[in-house]
């Protein structure tokens, strides 16, 4: 089982201590391409991302919108893979013990590395924890049973669909944190209603003692300080992809200055994050 | 192993949703309450004498079943071989098997007060079904369709419009039917209330797999009736086209613990399966995991996706049915593949033998049935479901053709 002492157990404690909500950013892994995202993923913890979420691309990304389809294929057409993204994982940790690293994406391309290779190798890269948006708790034999028993985190999407009575079948075999998406629908394609997002965060606490990071349609350092203040951490994805995108050509190559505003942008979003209990 | 025989093929699938270790319930977690829902209102449906009379008072006075089994007198002389029938789907209201599946999930959408229906569509079968039964119930109803297939199919974008529906056009990924249901399983999420999701084959999350072949049942229910009536016996082999499988299982179901009924099969081989591209994800794919279900996909060695090929738009899926996927290791079915040459073949002689101008997709069905017929004796009855018509196609078949010099 995930034990207290983990590396995203520690970071909350952490975060607790200094009185403030944690700051999340997703990325794709080889997006654009293999080099520059090392140097993006490298500088996330310096420009004040507090844990790090890394897309595994896939083909097919059902629950994502448009901006994080692109980075998907942007980084596939560049090459990227699985082991790939391990390996990325692995670079990361020769120069940051600390910060917990997440992978997020589909279950296929991990079905056909295999399960038990997978853990061991994602274990040995460092990697903390995990979420597969298609793997609901009625399939926790698949991966999540297992990556438990491997020490490795399984976080859970709850989502406003997500009822009292079907929480607790939710939060039964989550570990790490609860993510709590803050609409229904796909990646980036709203914005967050953080009145809606506190009274969910409450609900929520009913439910689990795990730290509660909020996710889906966060694009702006107030919107991140509106909720870091209510939860444990804010989660921006969908926005920060954008800037990567919008730093590449119509090939989906980089383009100059690309990792300096990627990192420009998470330090804006972290800076909104660090004055959020103090502005609350 | 011939210990692990199951003592009825017919069982599937489990509570979870599972034939063997196929199917289940693989989607997000904004779905799963939905997905929860379709199933408790399916079996809902399922045990009510009045939802069963419904669906029996429109597919006989509306879609016009049951269709024909009709004894194919000329191809089955011109075969040389095993006695021929057709069973005639392509004779329903909007000349394809789809709609038996579209008018029964309309109607548990019906039950469950959704007025609103989303559905994806390849070829457009599926979705001008669902357009119709959506204006026979008063719904309103949006496809997604590739933008690539909205090109190659332009009739069926017609009709729909016609129907009432709207149109989407997809252009994520490949534009094509893979991606027409990303995205409506994308829109479904965000709409997952108001919204019923008619999905038009044997794929996705349980309950779909097992909710569409029960209505595509009706097709082998009453093959077996009419074979029973016509020679007193039942069928020796069944044959049908497979894309994700709808018509097959259709027909296949009612006769899988008839162990002396042969089943076969026939996936879309394109340009040939050692060319790479087709769409014959038994023959030339592995198991995985996409669109809620796992069963053998079309995949590269780091479990992307990969493209389908076929010049038939319904066959073009990159999937199967998780229930074939059981039944081919099972080793019940026989899964033979035929490619898009010989599907056209097989369009031209139906069509000029029988009078009848067959859909590409069950072209494909009787292209296997050339080969299979000459080797059987003159004794066995073979069915083939003839599952569509081929008025969609026939601009793209006069193009190959006299491209071919076949015309």
């Amino acid at each position: 089982m995930t034990t207290d002492d983990s590396r995203i157990a520690r970071r909350f404690a952490k975060l607790k201590a200094e009185g403030r909500g944690g700051l999340v950013t997703f990325v794709t892994a080889g997006d654009p391409d293999m080099e520059i995202s090392a140097k993006i993923i490298q500088g996330l913890p310096g420009a004040g991302a507090d844990l790090i979420e890394i897309g595994m691309p896939f083909s097919d990304p059902m629950a994502d919108g448009p901006a994080i389809q692109a980075a998907s294929l942007r980084a596939l057409k560049a090459g990227m893979s699985l082991a790939k993204t391990i390996e990325l994982v692995q670079g990361f940790r020769k120069a940051d013990a600390d910060t917990p690293i997440i992978l997020m994406g589909y279950y296929n391309p991990i079905y056909i590395y295999g399960v038990d290779r997978f853990l061991a190798d994602a274990k040995a890269a460092g990697i903390d924890g995990l979420i597969i948006v298609d793997l609901p708790p009625e399939e926790d034999v698949e991966l999540c049973l297992p990556a438990l028993q491997a020490d490795v985190a399984f976080i859970r999407l709850a989502t406003p669909t997500t009822d009292d009575k079907r929480l607790p079948t939710v939060l039964a075999n989550t570990s790490g944190f609860v993510y709590y998406v803050s609409f229904t629908g796909v990646t980036g394609t709203k914005s967050v209603d953080s009145a809606h997002v506190a009274q969910a965060v409450d609900r929520l606490r009913r439910h689990t003692d795990l730290p509660i990071a909020v996710g889906f349609g966060i694009k702006t350092p107030e919107q991140a300080r509106a909720i870091a203040a209510v939860a444990d951490a804010a989660v921006v994805g969908t926005a920060l992809v954008q800037v990567i995108a919008d730093h590449t050509d119509a090939a989906g190559r980089a383009t100059p200055g690309l990792v300096d505003a990627a990192l420009g942008f998470v330090a804006d979003l972290a800076g909104g994050v660090r004055n959020a209990r103090s502005a609350a | 192993m011939a210990s692990s025989i199951p003592n009825t093929y017919r069982a599937g699938p489990d509570d979870s949703g599972h034939f063997g270790i196929f199917g289940g319930r693989f989607v997000a977690e904004t779905l799963m309450p939905l997905v929860l829902e379709v199933e408790a209102a399916y079996k809902a449906a399922k045990a009510d004498p009045d939802f069963k009379a419904e669906f029996d008072y429109y597919l006989k006075h509306y879609v016009g079943r049951p269709s024909p089994l009709y004894y194919a007198e000329r191809l089955t002389a011109h075969f040389g071989g095993a006695k021929l029938y057709f069973k005639r789907d392509e004779l329903n209201h909007t000349g394809a098997h789809k709609i038996n599946n579209c008018l029964g999930q309309a109607l548990v959408a019906k039950r469950m007060g959704k007025t609103e229906i989303i559905a994806e569509t390849g070829a457009g079968q599926h979705g001008v079904a669902t357009a119709t039964v959506c204006a026979l119930f008063g719904m309103k109803c949006k496809v997604f369709m590739g933008a690539e297939d909205i090109e190659r199919q332009q009739p069926n974008v017609e009709r729909m419009r016609l129907l009432g529906a709207e149109v989407v056009p997809v252009t994520s990924g490949t534009s094509t039917l893979k991606d027409a249901m990303n995205e409506a399983l994308r829109y479904w999420v965000a709409k997952a209330e108001t919204h019923f999701y008619i999905i038009g084959t044997v794929a996705g999350p349980h309950p779909y797999p097992a909710m569409v072949r029960d209505f595509q049942s009706i097709i082998g229910t009453e093959t077996r009736e009419q074979m029973m009536e016509a020679e007193g016996r039942l069928p020796d082999s069944l044959v049908a086209c497979i894309g994700g499988g709808s018509n097959a299982i259709g027909l296949f179901h009612p006769f899988l613990d008839d162990a002396s009924v042969k089943m076969y099969g026939v996936e879309a081989a394109g340009s040939g399966i050692d060319s790479g591209k087709h769409a014959a994800s038994l023959t030339g794919g592995r198991p995985g995991v996409l669109h809620g279900n796992r069963t053998y996909l079309l995949q590269n060695e780091d479990g992307q996706i990969t493209d389908a090929h076929s010049i038939s738009a319904g066959l073009d899926y990159p999937g199967i049915g998780p229930e074939h996927s059981w039944l081919h290791e099972q080793g019940r079915v026989t899964y033979v593949s035929a490619t898009d040459e010989e599907a056209l073949d097989a369009f031209k002689l139906c069509a000029e033998k029988e009078g009848i101008i067959p859909a590409l997709e069950p072209s494909h069905a009787l292209a296997y049935v050339g080969k299979l017929a000459p080797t059987l004796p003159k004794d066995h009855l073979l069915v083939m479901n003839l599952c569509g018509r081929g008025d969609k196609d026939l601009a793209a078949v006069l193009k190959h053709l006299k491209a071919r010099g076949k015309l």
